[in-house]
């Protein structure tokens, strides 16, 4: 198992926000989390690389394997968790500098100083997030000038450009336009060979087309988790048939 | 019945929409009234001491120190005490402000003692400049036995705007978006490499510009010197910081105390002078606030 999550909860001071989760998750998989807003599942996202931890008066309880991990003991360094467990965006978020830097600038945190290996590691990650041919002319212009699709493209490519082997996607379409979102959910089908994805969508057909698990949370609690195909045809539970067909959510 | 009832609402209606018509010109002729009566002022202020300072510019004055004649005194020791006490308010104040800055903003988890301290500095930055020359008297030049000197002046000067670097610096650091920070350490990058690489750079324009009306405003400032003793008679330009000092405000103010009318003009001229430096230096800090902010957009 790639990922096993064991009984976790989140608090937010008081508020219990995720009520003992428990999932796993096997290599080179697409998982989707679907659920209502405000149902835990990007909470449940966030804790696969602590972002969590950012935020002032948030817990988390239970344990959460990686490789068999535990990834929140004490001796776990949070910035090499991130590097292994990289994360999108729903808002495509480039840094205000240039298209190169935003994909170097993950391996110079790293210490990674090599300007070759730089070169290369940037065009292999732009490629692998299918936005090579789109930008290599322009390399050194501003990330900001691109669109809201070739944005979230880089930040895909940034996120690669560090060797995660799993990868973590907040909406990552839901601020795109179809064309973009398809685009978006073909380099999912396409990554999938190589890593282990995480994603979190409000749309319903994005999860079915995309992912080979799915998860439903509601309430903070995990609904139902199933194959893809079983949760959306044969759904085990009502409400998990009643979100999917749009009776509410 | 229903119809004579709908007419009626709609006059009332009409009544009420002439009415916030009314309010919306009034309130802006005031708001206009008001800017206008500021700008008036600031005019009628410059005017006066154009009027009577504006000839008695020339090289000499500037080249002139502190003299018992009017005709030959000038602002070039004053000049240079306060081109002193810039100099090092900068050195001490910037690096400590804008570093507690960071903190507060970055660094310090949220609570009730962040809360205690924000209140606090909020109010430090509101406390008369004559109580910051009172402790600077007693710790700097008596404490410390620093003396009457520069680097008194500048301690004191530098309490004094801390407060108001450090609340501008947080302001900036607070316009950057929390998604780049969020990017950041979502890559790996530790909380030093996210400040250093994403957070300085965007916020730069901010923290520089709040830095430099900061100092600004030290550079205007009399009473606190007055307090720790800065010299009203001096003759030279301090070589080292430890030397008496005096700076232009101070000048001014001995001058205008003065009952002959030449040293009147001389502090007219002095006061063209001072304002000049303040003008160039926000100025320069509105230029450089434009010229950033071209660079960084979100």
């Amino acid at each position: 198992m790639k990922i096993e999550a064991q009984d976790v909860h989140v608090y937010y001071g008081q508020d219990h926000t995720l009520k003992g989760v428990s999932l796993t998750v096997k290599k080179n998989t697409v998982t989707a989390l679907i659920g209502p807003s405000g149902c835990g599942k990007s909470t449940f996202l966030r804790c696969m690389n602590r972002m969590n931890d950012l935020i002032d008066n948030c817990h988390v309880k239970g344990n959460i394997l990686i490789d068999g991990v535990d990834i929140n003991s004490p001796s776990v360094n949070i910035n090499e968790l991130r590097k292994a467990v990289g994360m999108v965006f729903q808002k495509p978020n480039p840094f205000p500098k240039s298209i190169f830097e935003n994909v170097a600038y993950g391996l110079r945190v790293n210490g990674v100083s090599n300007k070759e290996y730089i070169n290369d590691k940037v065009e292999w990650s732009l490629k692998q997030a299918a936005l090579w041919d789109e930008v290599k002319d322009k390399l050194k212009k501003s990330a900001l000038a691109l669109s809201g699709g070739q944005q979230q493209r880089l930040c895909i490519a940034r996120a690669l450009a560090v060797e995660p082997s799993i990868l973590l996607m907040d909406e990552p379409a839901s601020a795109l336009d179809p064309i973009s979102t398809s685009k978006i959910e073909e380099l999912i089908y396409n990554l999938k060979a190589s890593y282990t994805i995480m994603i979190v969508t409000h749309n319903m057909q994005q999860a079915s087309r995309t992912s080979d698990k799915t998860a439903f949370f509601y309430m903070g609690e995990l609904v139902e988790y199933d194959d893809t195909r079983t949760l959306f045809t044969n759904p085990k539970k009502e409400r998990t048939q009643n979100y999917i067909t749009g009776r509410f959510g | 019945m229903a119809k004579k009832l709908g007419k009626r609402m709609r006059q009332k209606q009409v009544r009420k929409n002439k009415w916030y018509e009314f309010q919306d010109k009034s309130f802006k002729y005031i708001a206009l009234a008001a800017t206008g009566i500021g700008v008036l002022v600031l005019c009628v202020l410059l005017y006066d001491v154009f009027f009577d300072g504006f000839g008695r510019l020339d090289w000499k004055f500037f080249l002139d120190s502190s003299s018992r004649k009017a005709k030959n005194a000038g602002i070039y020791a004053a000049m240079g005490g306060t081109l002193w006490i810039m100099a090092l308010t900068t050195i001490i104040a910037f690096p400590i402000g804008i570093g507690a800055g960071i903190y507060l903003e970055e660094y310090n988890k949220k609570g009730r003692l962040s809360n205690i301290l924000e209140v606090n500095i909020s109010n430090l930055a509101g406390i008369p400049s004559i109580i910051y020359g009172l402790l600077g008297l007693e710790v700097f030049s008596r404490t410390l036995m620093l003396g009457d000197t520069a680097i008194t002046g500048a301690l004191t000067l530098a309490l004094l705007i801390l407060p108001i670097i450090i609340v501008s610096t947080r302001e900036a650091l607070k316009t950057v978006p929390y998604n780049l920070r969020e990017a950041s350490f979502a890559l790996g990058a530790s909380q030093w490499q996210t400040i250093w690489h994403q957070i300085l750079p965007a916020s730069i324009p901010g923290i520089v510009t709040g830095a430099i009306l900061a100092i600004s405003r030290a550079i205007g400032e009399t009473a606190p010197l007055i307090v720790i003793g800065a010299a009203t008679y001096i003759t030279s330009v301090p070589k080292l910081p430890n030397e008496s000092f005096t700076v232009l405000p101070i000048q001014i103010f001995y001058w205008i105390g003065k009952p002959q009318h030449d040293f009147q003009v001389n502090a007219a001229a002095a006061i063209i002078v001072l304002l000049g430096i303040t003008f160039v230096m926000n100025g320069a800090a509105v230029y450089l606030r434009y010229r950033w902010q071209k660079k960084v957009k979100w």
